[in-house]
């Protein structure tokens, strides 16, 4: 938060083009943008060089506002799409944006293969739980008896955990936190963007005209002193007694880890297959 | 699994010496790489098609009978230094070729029917976002899984409205081994040119059918690629109506940075929702298209001159009609043949030609009348003129002879 | 000339699209034109199948033989089902370790036990394939004979070419042989 707000709007926002955005008030996807700028204004990467990528949903509007190479694609496939960019240009930075519905009902089976082959991507899930964009459908992370459109008698369903999701399917960068802790997740991103490989931050985040409403959550302060009082980081869970940690959202790098990495090893192969007389 | 009584089986295959996909070995590839004359199949020729166009960068995910592309592609890419990508299904076989196309790489997807309508959505993405990329398509017996080895042309319609919304297509339909490698080369460069998904259909029979085929020299092969912005990156827009339709294309990471979204958008690329910037993007869709049918369409004419009855067939069966082409005149009946290379856009004029020309047209098509009901629709001009459906749909090919039959039944 | 059609047929396993392969890379060595189609899937998985084999020295249009200059069965089914497409001046080679009733009493009808010749003299019925190829092409003369041994050196796996090419110049003799 040190760096002038001005300046850093100035050059990451597309401010004399497409604003006023489209989220409501009260939503959390405007401070997490506000983190993923902040991280990106401090690790010295030309804006050339980063591509956002995302789906379909409130989340997924994001890559119009910033300045960078931006992809808005279909739903649920931003991670596929991003997959086509990186493999092409490895050197790019390809940052997903994606949300609960886009990246883990519809876009799930692309989440689980590119966190397999490891490609070095950073996902950033931004997750309030529900379809906002469409008026407040259920997702696969709708708590167990919350309300939706099409739960009005409560979610008789789990819900997905998306970081164990990422993690059991490989990905060798897991972190979660919430929109609440916004140095947390300007912090998280910057060491996802710099993890050699299948990075995802799951956001936890408030969507106080749909999610909040339907389930009385009392409006966008509450929602965020939720996330404030609700959420236990990592290192706090051991001393905690488990009845304390009872529909606590646990922050924090859940799995930091090196791997091989798509990219580089699809170059090595082709070193190695060019070595054996292929010709360049 | 009862067999007939009859007769007295064969034995079981002990051994691996006739899997019926025959592999590829490194030594026939070399004789293709040194542009040998060679025996090819329709799959290889497109996949060095591909190649020749500057192709570097192939997702797919492997399905009968297309699969020998993949194959190919996945030994000669790293060799190229493109990129080979098996992704988890369709869907992100055209993702990943839309998003490397808009990285800068000509990219490329190969598929059946299945695997074809999973990508529809993704078609429909290359399309509005003006992204250059090719999906061949070689076509079994649907619908669903139908007979994977089985011979068909019922993706006819589904290539020009499969995907939802109004949005022209370029597609085009090889009937020979070379033809497969020329029109791949084709489909690339009009991707290129134009800025859109091309498909490329190819028959079953085709796809895996083996023929003598010498590749040109790499100096005789006509090679387009995208037009890159030479203007500063403030000035540029992504689909510059001031540019006859087929502007200039920036990829990512090249200093342009700008945006790309399947929503309706405006000349930058940012969503619009103003009913004149829809209609004009919607405009410039389809004028890129129906503006330049003369550069698109390409059709063979086959002893038409005096012709008196004329078949119109694409692809395989084009074939069985060109032997019935001969087999009737040798009758004495004045038959020709005209067969599109590009089924979509439509080459109407040329049909329309026909239809004043001729007293009969034949269609014989492997599907329900995917081709006929287009020639019946330029048909409404000359309430007159004849038309005689052969149509099958049971895995079987049409031969000369059941066309000639049925010509002869009808006229 | 013009298209010379050859229909190989048999049942899954017996090698008959690797010997259509073999044989169309071989007309192709003689500088003819050719095309070389098959029928595989669900059905050569003990099903039958078969290779066609078109050689012309004009542009062949329809690719699938229909009206065979040469029909080699390796099945009583495969027989049976494409017997009388064959042209009436056309060549039937029949193999009668499978194929015991001939619906068809003609000239031109070769019929050796091919299998049992080659599990006898080869060890296996791994090289039938080959061994009744080599006799088609020595009775039919569609291509030449050093392409046949130069097509098989190029198709096969490297350690199968030398049994092959023994294979082959079994069919060669068997076909000089015949009726002697």
């Amino acid at each position: 938060m040190a760096t002038i707000p001005q300046r850093i709007i100035h050059e990451y926002l597309r401010h004399d083009k497409k604003f006023p955005h489209v989220w409501c008030a009260g939503c959390s996807n405007g401070i997490v943008l506000g983190s993923i700028i902040r991280a990106l204004a401090g690790m010295d990467i030309d804006r050339d060089d980063i591509v956002m990528v995302s789906g379909i949903g409130c989340s997924s509007r994001m890559p119009v506002y910033v300045d960078f190479n931006t992809l808005h694609t279909l739903h649920g496939r931003s991670i596929a799409y991003a997959t086509g960019v990186k493999l092409h240009k490895p050197h790019l930075k390809v940052i997903v944006i994606t949300g609960d519905g886009d990246c883990t009902a519809i876009g799930g089976n692309h989440l689980i293969h590119a966190a397999r082959r490891n490609i070095d991507l950073t996902v950033i899930l931004i997750n309030n739980n529900i379809y906002g964009m469409t008026g407040g459908q259920c997702s696969p992370t709708t708590p167990h008896e919350a309300i939706a459109t099409t739960a009005p008698y409560g979610n008789i369903e789990p819900d997905f955990n998306v970081c164990e999701l990422a993690m059991g399917a490989g990905a060798s960068y897991v972190a979660r936190t919430t929109a609440f802790h916004t140095q947390e997740t300007q912090n998280m991103v910057k060491e996802a963007i710099e993890h050699p490989g299948f990075s995802l931050i799951e956001v936890v985040s408030a969507c106080p005209v749909i999610f909040g409403r339907l389930n009385k959550k009392g409006g966008a302060p509450q929602m965020m002193k939720d996330m404030r009082d609700n959420s236990v980081p990592l290192a706090a869970v051991e001393k905690l007694p488990p009845d304390k940690l009872e529909g606590k959202i646990i922050r924090g790098v859940l799995r930091k880890e090196l791997r091989p990495e798509f990219c580089a090893q699809y170059a090595d192969l082709v070193k190695r297959v060019q070595a054996k007389g292929g010709e360049a | 699994m009862k067999k007939t009584a009859t007769t007295k089986s064969a034995p079981k295959p002990k051994t691996k010496a006739s899997a019926p996909k025959q592999e590829t070995k490194l030594e026939e590839l070399q004789a293709i790489r040194e542009r040998k004359t060679v025996l090819m199949q329709g799959n290889e020729a497109v996949a060095y098609g591909a190649l020749d166009a500057g192709c570097n960068f192939f997702a797919g995910y492997p399905i009968t009978p297309s699969t020998e592309i993949a194959e190919i592609l996945a030994t000669e890419l790293p060799r190229r230094g493109g990129v080979f990508v098996q992704m988890e299904d369709e869907i992100a076989s055209i993702c990943a070729i839309t998003g490397a196309s808009l990285a800068g790489a000509k990219s490329l997807t190969a598929t059946s029917g299945p695997g074809f309508s999973l990508m529809q959505e993704g078609i429909g993405f290359a399309k509005i976002t003006e992204t250059p990329c090719v999906v061949v398509n070689v076509q079994r017996v649907g619908p669903s899984t139908g007979m994977p080895t089985s011979c068909a042309q019922g993706d006819i319609q589904q290539s020009r409205w499969g995907s939802h919304g109004d949005s022209p297509a370029i597609v085009l339909y090889p009937d020979s081994v070379k033809e497969c490698y020329e029109l791949t080369i084709r489909a690339i460069n009009l991707s290129e040119k134009y800025r859109t998904c091309v498909i490329l259909l190819l028959d079953e029979v085709l796809g895996h059918m083996r023929e003598a085929v010498r590749l040109p020299d790499m100096a005789n092969v006509r090679v387009i690629s995208r037009i890159k912005p030479t203007v500063p990156p403030h000035w540029y827009k992504h689909y510059d109506e001031n540019q006859k339709y087929l502007s200039p294309l920036a990829s990512y990471g090249e200093g342009y940075r700008f945006h790309v979204t399947g929503l309706t958008h405006d000349q930058l690329g940012f969503p619009t929702n103003k009913a004149t910037e829809a209609a004009d993007m919607m405009e410039r869709l389809r004028k890129k298209i129906t503006y330049n049918i003369r550069d698109l369409v390409q059709i063979e004419s086959y002893k038409m001159e005096d012709a008196k009855i004329a078949i119109f067939a694409a692809g395989i069966v084009a074939r069985a009609a060109k032997s019935a082409v001969v087999m009737a005149r040798k009758e004495g009946i004045p038959v020709g043949l005209l067969r599109p290379l590009t089924i979509w856009p439509f080459p109407d004029d040329a049909v329309r030609k026909m239809l004043r020309d001729v007293d009969v047209v034949v269609v014989p098509e492997l599907n329900q009348g995917q081709l006929s009901r287009e020639i019946q629709r330029l048909v409404k001009d000359r309430s007159d003129s004849k038309l005689i459906k052969i149509q099958r749909v049971n895995g079987k090919l049409i031969s000369p002879t059941d066309i000639l039959r049925k010509m002869k039944e009808g006229i | 000339m013009n298209n010379y059609e050859i229909r190989l047929s048999g049942s899954g396993g017996q090698g008959l699209i690797l010997a259509g392969i073999i044989l169309a890379r071989a007309a192709v060595l003689d500088k003819r034109r050719v095309t070389q189609t098959q029928s595989y899937g669900p059905e050569s998985r003990g099903g039958s199948s078969r290779a066609d084999v078109i050689i012309s020295d004009q542009e062949i249009y329809f690719p699938e033989a229909t009206n065979f200059d040469c029909l080699l069965a390796l099945t009583q089914e495969a027989c049976d089902k494409y017997l009388f497409d064959l042209r009436d001046t056309g060549t039937l080679i029949i193999d009668t370790t499978y194929v015991k009733n001939l619906a068809l009493a003609a000239e031109n009808t070769f019929e050796l036990p091919f299998t049992d010749i080659a599990i006898e003299k080869l060890g296996s019925p791994i090289t039938t394939n080959i061994l009744s190829l080599a006799f088609l092409v020595k009775i039919t003369g569609i291509v030449k004979e050093a392409s046949l041994k130069q097509s098989i050196a190029e198709t096969v796996k490297p350690a199968f070419v030398a049994l092959n090419h023994q294979a082959m110049q079994l069919g060669f003799d068997l076909a000089e042989k015949y009726g002697k």
